[in-house]
């Protein structure tokens, strides 16, 4: 098993005004894992993945990237996120550009590919996702299944070692979360590096090599898909998955 | 004798005498309409964009935060300012400030050009900075997660999305302008009201010259809202699209490629 971390969070911490939404979060993220966080809604998931990606700034604790600190001032934040690519749960895609363009643009306007690269690189990854039909379709002519798919393609596009997902199906509607599902089970086994919040309690339980469970902003217990879901030690974790065993 | 003619003759006979008079004029409200809007846009931009550039508190230097700060007090006051004064003082005020204080003499145009662009722009910063927030912040997040800076977030997607948006306040303000030049007359601008006053104070024929006026300036109006919403209509494109066939684009994906569930 190849064990080179690629992120690692520490003691991190953030509040919004006197509210505390993280507390003491410790975990690492090994090169080509898939990892699940799961838990009740409201339990700092969203603003945990959010912190990673400098989203939202984290007040205390550090984030680690090969090594680096990425919550140092000096970091160079815009550069980090190329290679931490984010796919949001209400897609979040360019409204003004096609299908195509939206994969490009990351390419060309950060990368400095070419328009040659960037476009081979965008049907590419459109293909994967199943959208490469759809090149010059608006956003607004396409579905929530289809935008995500998108969506996965332009982070996909900019080549990311890391890819983070942040409830990708909970806009959808639910024949259409199983076209996501399928794309991010399909990169989960080609040894893509993921950090998912999901609600998705199957997808976290066949797919992932790791869970997180977390509940009121701390990490309740970690494990292997089977440490959680089949032997859980914590009373919380086998109340929230006890709520689930009857759809899963 | 004009004082024997009805009220149509008296048109045509100030249409015979006066007409080029009244089509320069024209020409000019349109020209200072055009040009005045176009550089307020620039600057309403110019504004806009700066009022909502994000300070970060962890990361920005204390020298950076405070001139942005600064120059976010002294646009808001130029935009509070020109907004609440009317545009018939600010001509004034500008025109003969400028004379007496500066002692800079402006020409016609440079008047013109000045007053209205300064006073368009006041508009245009609150309607982009309007355009610009009402861009849905996701799509900012959604650049800044594939490694765009602010810069280039702002050019390639809110902007883009901001100037569609607010075409129909750049129109209302083209529209305001070519009625509002008329208070220039007040600092000797000879546009379009100038050679109504001219013309009706010559002749006393303020009914007609008014009627003729009021003729020129809807015809203005209304033909330019007509091709602004042209362009409007051009620029959202087509509502369809086109299925792009696979076979063209990668054969070897077409079967594997999916990722239907």
């Amino acid at each position: 098993m190849d064990t080179e971390k690629v992120l690692q969070i520490s003691h991190l911490e953030k509040s919004f005004g006197t509210h505390e939404v993280l507390r003491d979060i410790d975990f690492t993220v090994n090169k080509g894992e898939a990892i699940s966080i799961i838990g009740p809604s409201g339990s700092g998931k969203s603003t945990l993945l959010r912190c990673v990606n400098l989203l939202e700034t984290p007040t205390g604790g550090n984030i680690y990237y090969h090594g680096k600190d990425i919550t140092d001032a000096k970091m160079n934040i815009p550069s980090y996120r190329e290679h931490v690519g984010m796919v949001f749960q209400n897609f979040n895609l360019f409204a003004n550009m096609t299908v195509l363009e939206n994969c490009m643009t990351g390419p060309v306007t950060v990368a400095k590919k070419s328009k040659k690269e960037a476009k081979e690189l965008a049907i590419k990854f459109l293909e994967k996702v199943g959208m490469e039909q759809y090149i010059n379709a608006k956003p607004r002519q396409l579905s929530g299944g289809q935008k995500q798919r998108v969506a996965i393609a332009r982070a996909l596009a900019m080549e990311p070692e890391v890819l983070l997902f942040d409830e990708p199906t909970s806009a959808l509607d639910p024949q259409m979360v199983g076209e996501v599902l399928s794309v991010m089970s399909k990169l989960a086994k080609e040894g893509m590096t993921m950090l998912v919040v999901t609600h998705e309690m199957a997808f976290a339980k066949e797919v992932s090599d790791k869970v997180i469970f977390m509940a009121d902003g701390v990490i309740v217990e970690e494990g292997s898909s089977s440490d959680i879901f089949e032997h859980a030690k914590q009373e919380q974790t086998k109340e929230f998955l006890n709520r689930f065993h009857t759809t899963v | 004798m004009i004082s024997e003619m009805n009220f149509f003759e008296r048109i045509i006979y100030i249409l015979q005498n006066y007409g080029i008079s009244y089509l320069k004029g024209a020409g000019t409200t349109l020209l200072i309409a055009l040009v005045s809007t176009a550089i307020g846009c620039v600057i309403g931009f110019a504004v806009g964009i700066v009022q909502t550039i994000p300070v970060d508190k962890k990361r920005d230097g204390i020298g950076k935060r405070f001139l942005l700060g600064l120059v976010k007090v002294i646009l808001k006051a130029y935009v509070e300012i020109f907004r609440g004064t009317p545009m018939i003082v600010q001509a004034v005020f500008i025109y003969f400030g400028l004379s007496q204080m500066c002692n800079i003499q402006l020409g016609m145009w440079q008047a013109a050009f000045l007053v209205v662009s300064i006073n368009t722009g006041a508009y245009m910063a609150e309607s982009v900075r309007g355009g610009i927030i009402s861009v849905d912040p996701g799509q900012m997040e959604g650049a800044k997660a594939i490694g765009m800076t602010h810069v280039q977030a702002m050019l390639k997607v809110i902007l883009p999305q901001a100037f569609r948006n607010i075409i129909p306040q750049i129109g209302n303000n083209f529209i305001i302008n070519i009625k509002d030049t008329s208070v220039l007359s007040v600092i000797s601008i000879v546009d379009l009201f100038f050679v109504h006053k001219s013309v009706a104070g010559a002749l006393y024929t303020y009914f007609e010259s008014a009627t003729i006026v009021m003729c020129i300036y809807l015809t203005m109006t209304l033909v330019s809202s007509r091709l602004l919403a042209l362009w409007e209509r051009k620029l959202d494109g087509d509502d369809n699209y086109e299925l792009v066939d696979v076979m063209d684009i990668g054969n070897q994906m077409r079967v594997s490629g999916r990722g239907r569930a």
